[in-house]
């Protein structure tokens, strides 16, 4: 697979599989506008996928759309961050904390990565990067302000939001970590290389923990491989219910 | 002579649940701000954000307000006949009496 696909795959697959875990939450949010509110963040990443999964089969030209891009392929074909696929809780029990948490990570990766995709040098994914950026600011803002709620809020909200952040920390990692594709797409003008994004996304990070009185959690040197293929043991049954009806009704429209 | 009914908040503080808040939406430059309806939010920051979520996300708006559902003070049922049955035989306050030049055009 080129350089350039296997660039594309990566944000695109990152989007998807975060817009499923988002959208799990659809009908079960604490309230109903916040129901709403994350489901209208949950579209605006799948929105972002589709954008990106089209122009990769533009790309690629093997007569694969975006369909058959996010339905048929396989857990190790899958190019996402494997922060993106850990469960909405981290027991059996949803928690809301580990969601908000991660949607802040995660949006202020994507909003210093967006930001240096415009100058891509694919024309398409610069339009793409364009687009998304605006709808990651809300993102962020709405996690940010979020996680300062929790953070700032009871005793229990700030436990569980610390013990939330404490979880993902070590996935977020593997975003800096440039392997051979992240330094090609960087030298051929593709994409930023993705180290250097993270003294600007730390800054981030921190202004918003600041004020949510939370600790940035100590850094270790475990790194996760969803990039390459290499995931936990949730991504098989996140794509197994996301797929299921695409792949028992091949071809059907609704 | 009877106690005269005491205006009522809109809508009373709950304790198990978050205020309301009543949101007006611009929905073009120019235009005024229309009520469009209510969410809950714990304070103004965070009712601005859920309205932009609930109410605009269908492309309804360019500008968002947000007002404590509280601060509003709404006319009570009772009061209806003294407070509006008396418009109802004074037809002459219509503008509807006078002869528009034509110069005027569509007014």
């Amino acid at each position: 697979m080129s350089v350039h696909l296997e660039c594309l795959l990566r944000l695109a697959d990152s989007a998807l599989v975060h817009s499923q875990r988002l959208s799990e939450w659809c009908g079960h949010g604490p309230i109903l506008e916040e129901d709403i509110a994350l489901s209208n963040i949950a579209l605006d990443t799948l929105g972002q996928a589709r954008l990106l999964y089209q122009h990769a089969a533009q790309l690629e030209g093997a007569g694969r759309d975006e369909d058959a891009l996010a339905y048929f392929r396989d857990e190790r074909e899958f190019r996402n961050f494997t922060l993106l696929e850990l469960p909405n809780g981290a027991g059996p029990r949803d928690d809301y904390a580990v969601t908000i948490a991660r949607l802040f990570l995660q949006s202020a990766l994507m909003l210093h990565a967006w930001d240096a995709l415009r100058a891509s040098s694919d024309a398409q994914l610069a339009a793409i990067a364009a687009k998304s950026l605006k709808e990651t600011r809300y993102h962020v803002d709405h996690a940010g302000q979020w996680l300062v709620r929790l953070g700032d809020g009871t005793d229990e909200s700030h436990a569980r939001a610390q013990a939330a952040l404490d979880r993902l920390w070590p996935y977020t990692h593997e975003a800096f970590e440039d392997d051979e594709i992240d330094r090609e797409a960087a030298r051929i003008g593709l994409a930023p290389l993705w180290s250097t994004l993270r003294p600007a996304w730390l800054a981030t990070i921190d202004a918003v923990l600041s004020e949510a009185t939370l600790r940035r959690p100590v850094d270790t040197p475990f790194r996760s491989g969803g990039k390459s293929g290499a995931h936990s043991e949730y991504l098989g049954y996140l794509l197994a219910e996301m797929q299921v009806i695409a792949r028992a009704y091949p071809g059907a429209r609704w | 002579m009877t106690e005269a009914p005491k205006p009522v908040a809109a809508s009373a503080a709950r304790p198990d649940q978050w205020p309301l808040w009543e949101v007006f939406v611009r929905s073009r430059q120019g235009l005024e701000h229309k009520h469009c309806g209510s969410v809950h939010a714990t304070d103004a920051a965070m009712a601005l954000r859920m309205a932009r979520d609930v109410y605009t996300r269908r492309q309804e708006g360019v500008s968002l307000w947000v007002v404590p559902s509280t601060a509003i003070t709404a006319s009570v049922d009772e009061d209806a006949d003294p407070f509006f049955d008396p418009a109802a035989d004074k037809i002459y306050r219509h503008p509807t009496f006078y002869v528009l030049p034509d110069d005027v055009g569509h007014m």
